[in-house]
């Protein structure tokens, strides 16, 4: 085995890189994040990808903690209740913070926050609610500030929750996908997947009947057997496709589902090694 | 009662069938193991096995042992009761467990990058599944892989490895049965900079031959630490290249309509 060998290893032209593994020299480089300097050279701390804009070297870890950014879509799980605000899981580094000032309150998506509402915080959201928001702003400490403050944020029902690491989800136009088999997803761009029933446009709660009983209801439609198997089985495809590290867009999931459908066999047989290795050749032919 | 077995033969070869300066086969899984964990890793040094689980940062399970200017790094360790030649139920209130702990916990607090995550928790779960010697060593060299595969900033590797003496003649990577007998030293290193981590010995060694060993284990973790790079390099590049297999690269934000 060769002992002094120190030569950055490449991928296709990516860089790759682990912890300790000496990049370049201070002098002529500013360090970015996943890199420190010791002694006048800047060395990576994560293992991952090197990348360089201009005099600016940063490492991109390969698998970390979601990274939140101002206008991100989140989906999250109420863990407490404080005095005007809510601490919400979004598997980041931190909790985040939902404030009460952040929610659409019934009556009105215009109305004034009254006392009565900060006493009556759990007839919104209670300790175990999901639901889906987006970043506004970061305290000092790192941690996000979520808002609803839009028609088609606000609490989940109806649907299953899907837990994938966050690299795998890249950012698109709309995270809100529908699926031809009536079956909604949300993306949510900190590993957790909304999987449900679909809901029709015209449907939603319009602006002017902005129903607090509908809303925060925490009762799920009566939802039939064939859209619960179809749940299950994107479900399924999330979880395999995430187990073999493939990149969660829209058409992949429907390249998925389409090839799925195909096969015969129970919706749980789609979680076999097999399956699962036949699933990923089909979507790498397609990609 | 106990066999006399040789622990150096004349031909110089051990009661294993190494040779003296020779280190156990090691074998590292860097795959996910299905509980959650932000980065895992399993590793053994010939017959000794333990796997690791790291989760965090997180947010703190106990608020009053966080700390407001960094993260706080907690070690569990768990030795199963099948791992020794003897069934042995411990406990996780048991003193070498505890001990053993707090050396992972004093080995990787100057490691980790805690400063960039106040506020937060690092979980890490250590089994212990098999032991034939070198525990100390391979909870070191396992921890380090999974907090690597967790994505954890870390300044260096840390890498470990045993030395003993057999009457003048230094031995390196030691099983349960040259520990038992020998005076033996876990040492641990940061390869980058060759600086010394932790130095761990419970028995009585002379002082002239101390200084031998001690030198020839630190460049034996330096050939572990090639093992060890080679593993999360290639786990590196098999999630790479998965996530470029569909579509563009990942370069960030979408313009929105290639699909």
């Amino acid at each position: 085995m060769d002992v002094d060998d120190e030569d950055l290893f490449e991928t296709d032209g990516m860089n790759l890189t682990w912890p300790g593994k000496s990049l370049t020299s201070a002098q002529e480089y500013m360090r970015g994040h996943g890199t420190y300097v010791d002694n006048e050279e800047v060395i990576a701390s994560v293992s991952g990808i090197v990348e360089r804009v201009n005099k600016l070297i940063t490492v991109r870890a390969v698998r970390t903690r979601y990274n939140p950014e101002v206008g991100d879509l989140v989906v999250g799980r109420i863990t407490e209740v404080q005095p005007r605000r809510w601490k919400v899981d979004g598997n980041s580094r931190q909790d985040a913070v939902l404030m009460l000032s952040s929610v659409n309150l019934p009556g009105g998506v215009q109305r004034r926050k009254v006392e009565s509402d900060e006493l009556q915080m759990r007839s919104f959201f209670e300790e175990g609610d999901l639901l889906v928001a987006e970043v506004q702003a970061f305290f000092g400490d790192g941690t996000m500030s979520l808002h609803t403050r839009s028609l088609s944020y606000g609490k989940l029902r109806n649907g299953q929750l899907v837990t994938v690491p966050p690299i795998l989800i890249r950012r698109l136009k709309s995270h809100f996908i529908s699926l031809p088999c009536g079956v909604d997803l949300i993306l949510g761009l900190n590993g957790y997947i909304w999987v449900s029933k679909h809901i029709k446009e015209n449907e939603r709660e319009g602006e002017e009947a902005f129903d607090a009983e509908a809303v925060y209801s925490n009762r799920n439609d009566v939802i039939d057997d064939s859209t619960r198997l179809a749940i299950s089985r994107v479900t399924n495809l999330i979880n395999v496709l995430a187990s073999r590290s493939i990149p969660l867009t829209d058409t992949v999931l429907l390249d998925a589902y389409d090839w799925s459908l195909e096969q015969e066999g129970d919706v749980k047989d789609l979680l076999q090694e097999d399956a699962g290795d036949a699933l990923v050749a089909t979507i790498l032919a397609k990609g | 009662m106990s066999s006399r077995i040789e622990i150096l033969n004349t031909g110089g070869y051990r009661s294993d069938g190494r040779r003296q300066y020779e280190l156990r086969t090691i074998s590292i899984d860097l795959s996910p193991q299905g509980s959650g964990a932000d980065g895992c890793a399993s590793l053994t040094h010939g017959l000794t096995q333990v796997n690791v689980c790291v989760f965090g940062p997180r947010e703190a399970k106990i608020r009053s042992q966080t700390y407001h200017d960094r993260a706080n790094v907690n070690i569990e360790v768990a030795i199963a009761t099948f791992s020794a030649s003897e069934r042995r139920k411990r406990g996780r209130g048991d003193k070498r467990i505890l001990e053993l702990s707090q050396t992972l916990k004093s080995t990787f607090e100057p490691v980790i990058q805690t400063s960039l995550y106040p506020r937060s928790q690092i979980d890490i779960h250590i089994q212990v599944l098999q032991q034939d010697g070198g525990l100390l060593q391979a909870c070191i060299n396992a921890t380090t892989l999974a907090l690597a595969n967790a994505g954890i900033p870390l300044y260096d590797f840390v890498c470990a490895v045993t030395g003993g003496v057999h009457s003048t003649s230094p031995l390196l990577d030691l099983t349960l049965l040259e520990e038992n007998d020998l005076p033996n030293v876990t040492v641990a290193v940061m390869p980058r900079s060759g600086k010394v981590t932790v130095v761990s010995m419970e028995t009585r060694l002379h002082v002239d031959r101390f200084e031998e060993i001690f030198r020839l284990a630190g460049e034996a973790a330096k050939v572990i630490h090639v093992d060890m790079k080679k593993a999360v390099r290639d786990r590196t590049e098999q999630l790479v290249a998965s996530m470029q297999s569909v579509g563009r690269p990942p370069t960030g934000v979408d313009i929105g309509d290639e699909y």
